[in-house]
């Protein structure tokens, strides 16, 4: 291994060094170094082991298209896996450690597998599974240890992620030349631009490759940083591009693995909207597939440059660079001119005089017809490199310590993918470039195969031009820029996917290198008749993996085609999705996680409930309190106390969730007829009505209650979870289907506050508290309510009942609850008030047989839960011809029951399967169901579980003694079918 | 994330917006007790059938998050672009076939 740091050159700081760590051993780079670039300069080659073979890897490209050297990096909380080496930038303390190695990178002893690759051919996962599934658990035992990337930090990561939304007239992916041209084209224009780009600095390789490609970037982007319009934006990476020209971008704030200073957050997810979008995100080199290219010393031509124009680093003294295109003539130049001896293979037999005249004067030997077999070396880099021509036949070995190949250039045309793009071949480029588009996103330079220095200047400042004026931008953006580079004659690209392997050498040719996919993976796959590239993507896994592919599409998919005697066009390539690279999961939830992850609806009184001991449970986004802890109880004593103390005297529950709505209007009462299946016309002012809303289709949607405050003024009530679907069901027909309707909908549920007061004491306590209102039965029926004030508060006292016990709700504005909740709390002190939490009041519904969410789950009529009398004959609604359907009219529907043990103790589970076998076998037996359990509970007045549930003909099992089933719990219970009225079924109680 | 042009309120982001369905099927007149056949069929076709045509689609959006109307769009479900957008009780214009 001899690559090492030059004495001069590079974007790096001399003067300050930096001190990392890999895989514990201590080592030196600078300021402006990639871990990468800094560990090569170090002689390091090794940099990681490959997924399935864990073959020996080391660095093959030189930014994000990178496949090998993925890293963790950072200890303990910090700490963060499958990075790439290329896309770290160096920092004091960096620790970053290799992965998919046991016990060490050097001696991995999972690379046994590289000699069992005979047996993980392409398709494994696919063969391995038409065995018997038991054959499967062997390999998976030894494969879940083997393959595999980094390991994710299983700590609670603390960063801080930051969203931002932010607007443009010209978004610009990617800082080279076309890029910058485009940016300062249209910002000179007079339109605002923003510039993003995922390296740290901009610029993108002119920096490094030319002198006068230097020096224009410096003054333009200075140019830019003055506009005050103009956003410059490093190291980040657009991923995605969404309809309507919506540009996800993340962008990297605290370096991976480093802790964070204070108010730093890790990254920052950007939303940009643009009006227009000029993709100038470059091209990818893709490599030579010949025998044994993946060794660690084999990357890519371009990759080599750039550790030496970019960093300073030469990859190798002596090296050889096979191409077949022009492009690796200037990577040649540059490898030597920084003091490489290069030996070019040009694969081509006959190139431009001009393109040979570019090596003149330089440290390379150029040879025509030639091309490199396969690399010699083991896993601290390459030795020799076997060559000859393309008969693979005259072969012979030349000592050289790196082997850079460059197979061509394959445009990044991801983002115009995204938005769904077409992809078009170009033969004389030999890629895919952009073709008909979607969205109002254009390509440029190297992004839309226009690789030359002029090219890319002309098309990003015509572009930026274009994108101003459409917008109405009219300044004059002067003269075009123009570079003093000669531009050569250039040959066309030969296409060149798989170099021939002479005889004796023993070795894979990969093409994706992350995935350990061959040429021979390629042809197997189509022998075994995976023909469409999308087939070959997931057959092989070419493509998969934290790179998707960017190395190794192209190669694969005209290997494939080439397989076929088809056309590159005809086979097409894989839709790229996004994102473009692997992001941190922490951006895409940025601030809202833990507390933060949803809005918490508390009621007006949950401090006191707090105050109280409360426990509370998350009901849709509202904290409920579900049970009120005295003394040293358990839940259980808490919720029988409470459920017991309705039945017996009088206890307190707070309701505000429930979903309110405000309706007025002249057609508020035709409205509130339509909207509910039972009658509500002789609803008379001061009454309040239980109310059943169905759906068209004639299930039942949602229910609650109707309070007629006046002539066209209505209070309803709906439940808690459907609060906001019943709104939006009431304005799609007052906005769509009936705009005729004079009538308006308001919700209010947070603006009032709402608490029950249950039990046989109620009325008495109630009394007390309002001594002004008569709250006989005769003064305060059944469903009648009263508006009053209580202690100078407005409150509505409503006489409904939940739980079947004598009952009232009071409600009143959400201001006043507490003390509302407070003042009932002090008068009921002589009547042992207490509060109810919602298990108790679930408990207590379940024994009236009162449905709620479990029974109306979307499947169920009126009828089918007993109140098929309530539905109106004499009036039209919504579900009316719905219900008149003949499946909803069967006899044998499943209709509402109660359930108890049979053996008047066992615990009844919710979700069971009714059965008349009496012995269900495990998980995974057969029996016919006749029935569910939709919601169980504990009953104080029966002293044991009870439960609703829909059966066959439910009213004729009544008295049957069934068996509730639940083959995940393995638990099947002899239970009695009993009336769903298991308390009072005459209501005394409550009409009382 | 689609820009959608509420006739209330102009272009807000897709996020804001609540997905109805299609426009062109309209409730029958159920108001007669009587229920013939025609309406039975004319309000099972409203309930469950849905027409699902590649290119142009004539839907209602709720901006459930902002003014809270319903209104009308004619968006191409293909690549997403809106070519109209009127209130709910309004007709949307007319288009030569094709664009
Ligand atoms: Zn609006």
């Amino acid at each position: 291994m001899t690559s090492f740091r030059l004495d001069q050159g590079g974007l790096i700081d001399r003067n300050t060094p930096l001190n990392f760590r890999f895989d514990g051993k201590a080592y030196q780079g600078f300021q402006g170094d990639t871990l990468a670039s800094a560990l090569l300069a170090n002689g390091v080659q090794l940099m990681g082991r490959s997924f399935k073979y864990h073959r020996p890897r080391g660095v093959y490209g030189s930014g994000s298209e990178e496949p090998n050297a993925l890293m963790t990096v950072g200890r303990g909380q910090e700490q963060e896996s499958n990075l790439r080496a290329t896309m770290i930038d160096l920092y004091e303390g960096l620790d970053a450690q290799s992965q998919n190695a046991w016990p060490s990178l050097k001696t991995d002893i999972m690379a046994v597998n590289s000699l069992l690759s005979a047996f993980l051919p392409a398709g494994f996962y696919y063969k391995i599974f038409l065995g018997s599934a038991n054959f499967w658990l062997l390999p998976e035992y030894f494969i879940r240890r083997a393959a595999g990337l980094g390991r994710p930090n299983e700590l609670a990561n603390e960063d801080d992620y930051q969203h931002h939304f932010t607007h443009c007239d010209v978004l610009v992916v990617g800082s080279g030349l076309s890029g910058v041209a485009a940016a300062l084209a249209a910002a000179r224009s007079g339109a605002s631009v923003t510039l993003v780009d995922e390296h740290d600095k901009l610029g993108g390789q002119g920096l490094w490759r030319e002198a006068a490609q230097r020096e224009w970037l410096h003054e333009a982007l200075a140019e830019l940083a003055d506009y005050p319009k103009v956003r410059l934006m490093s190291r980040t990476t657009a991923w995605g591009h969404y309809d309507d020209n919506m540009v996800a971008c993340v962008q990297v704030e605290g370096d991976p693995g480093k802790p964070l200073s204070a108010h730093q957050p890790r990254a920052r997810a950007w939303h940009i909207r643009a009006k227009r979008v000029i993709y100038a995100t470059g091209a990818i080199e893709r490599p030579l597939v010949f025998a044994n290219n993946d060794r660690p010393g084999v990357m890519l031509a371009h990759a080599g440059a750039a550790f030496a124009g970019k960093f300073g680093v030469l990859v190798g003294k002596s090296l050889v660079l096979a191409t077949n295109n022009d492009d690796g003539y200037s990577s040649a130049r540059l490898l030597a001119d920084a003091g490489a001896q290069v030996h070019l293979l040009e694969a081509r037999d006959q190139v431009s005089e001009a393109l040979q005249d570019s090596l003149k004067g330089s440290n390379v030997e150029l040879s025509l017809g030639q091309t490199v077999l396969s690399a010699k070396g083991g896993s601290n880099g390459v030795s020799a490199a076997e060559i000859g021509g393309l008969d693979g036949k005259s072969s012979r070995l030349i000592n050289c310590d790196g082997v850079l190949s460059s197979g061509g250039w394959s445009p990044s045309i991801h983002l115009h993918s995204h938005t769904g793009g077409k992809a078009e071949w170009r033969d004389d480029l030999q890629a895919f470039v952009p073709g008909k588009r979607l969205q109002e996103g254009v390509a440029v330079g190297a992004a839309a195969g226009l690789f030359a220095t002029h090219e890319a200047l002309a098309s990003g400042w015509q572009q930026g031009i274009t994108a101003a004026q459409d917008l109405g931008h009219s300044v004059s953006a002067g003269h075009a820029p123009t570079l003093d580079i000669a531009s050569i004659e250039t040959s066309p690209i030969m296409p060149l996917w798989s170099n021939p392997k002479p005889r004796k050498v023993k070795g894979k040719a990969f093409v994706d290198f992350q995935n350990d996919a061959g040429s021979s993976d390629v042809v197997m796959a189509n022998q075994e008749g995976y023909r469409s590239v999308e087939h070959l993507k997931r057959y092989t896994t070419l493509g998969m993996g934290t790179d998707q592919g960017k190395t190794a599409n192209i190669n694969g998919h005209a290997l494939l085609a080439q397989a076929q005697g088809r056309a590159i066009a005809e086979v097409g390539t894989t839709t790229f999705r996004p994102p473009y690279t692997p992001l941190t999961l922490g951006a895409f939830g940025g601030p809202h996680v833990g507390a933060s992850f949803a809005p918490i609806r508390r009621t007006p009184m949950h401090d006191l409930h707090q105050d109280a001991g409360a426990s509370f449970v998350e009901a849709g986004m509202w904290m409920r309190a579900e049970w009120y802890t005295r003394d040293d109880e358990d839940m259980w004593a808490s919720i029988k106390r409470e459920a017991r103390q309705v039945r017996q005297a009088v206890a307190m529950c707070d309701v505000s969730t429930l979903g309110k709505i405000d309706v007025q209007g002249p057609d508020a009462q035709e409205f509130i007829q339509r909207l509910y299946c039972n009658g509500m016309k002789t609803l008379a002012i001061g009454k309040v009505r239980y109310g059943l809303m169905l759906r068209d289709d004639g299930i039942v949607f949602d229910d609650g209650t109707v309070a007629r405050l006046a002539d066209n003024h209505y209070y309803m009530t709906t439940t808690t979870a459907n609060a906001a679907a019943v709104l939006a069901h009431m304005e799609y027909h007052l906005d769509v289907v009936w705009p005729e309707l004079k009538v308006r909908v308001a919700s209010i549920t947070d603006q009032w506050a709402g608490m029950a007061v249950a039990g046989p004491r109620s009325r008495d306590m109630l009394q007390a508290a309002l001594p002004h209102i008569d709250m006989s039965n005769e003064g305060l029926p059944f469903m009648g309510f009263v508006d009053t004030e209580l202690n100078g508060l407005p409150v509505r006292v409503l006489r409904i009942s939940f739980s079947g016990e004598l009952a009232y709700e009071v409600h009143t504005p959400a201001r006043f609850g507490p003390q509302v909740w407070q003042a009932l709390s002090e008068t009921g002190k002589d009547f042992g008030l207490m509060p109810y939490g919602t298990e108790a009041l679930g408990a207590l519904r379940i024994e009236k047989g009162h449905v709620a969410g479990g029974e109306l789950d979307g499947r169920t009529t009126p009828a089918d839960m007993g109140l098929g009398k309530m539905v109106a004959k004499k009036k039209d609604f919504i579900g009316r011809l719905g219900l008149l359907r003949e499946g909803l009219n069967k006899a044998d529907r499943p209709t509402l029951v109660g359930i108890m043990p049979a053996d008047g103790r066992s615990n009844v589970i919710a979700g069971s399967q009714l059965t008349e076998e009496g012995q269900v076998g495990g998980f995974g037996s057969m029996t016919k169901s006749l029935g569910w359990i939709s919601s169980a509970h504990f009953s104080v007045e029966h002293d044991c579980f009870v439960a609703l549930g829909f059966i066959d003909k439910g009213s004729e099992r009544i008295g049957q003694t069934l068996f509730a089933a639940s083959p995940v719990d393995d638990e099947h219970l002899p239970v009695n079918i009993v009336s769903p009225h298991m308390i009072d079924p005459q209501g005394e109680r409550q009409y009382g | 994330m689609m820009l959608i042009p509420c006739p209330w309120c102009g272009e807000r982001s897709e996020n804001e917006f609540t997905y109805i369905g299609d426009a062109r099927r309209k409730r029958p007149d159920t108001s007669a007790l009587e229920v013939s056949d025609a309406t039975l069929q004319a309000h099972s076709d409203y309930v469950f059938l849905r027409d699902n045509p590649k290119g142009w689609h004539q839907e209602y959006w709720q901006h459930t998050s902002g003014c809270r109307a319903h209104f009308k769009v004619e968006r191409n479900v293909v690549d997403h672009r809106i070519r109209a957008s009127v209130k709910a009780d309004e007709e949307l214009p007319t288009f030569p076939e094709g664009r």
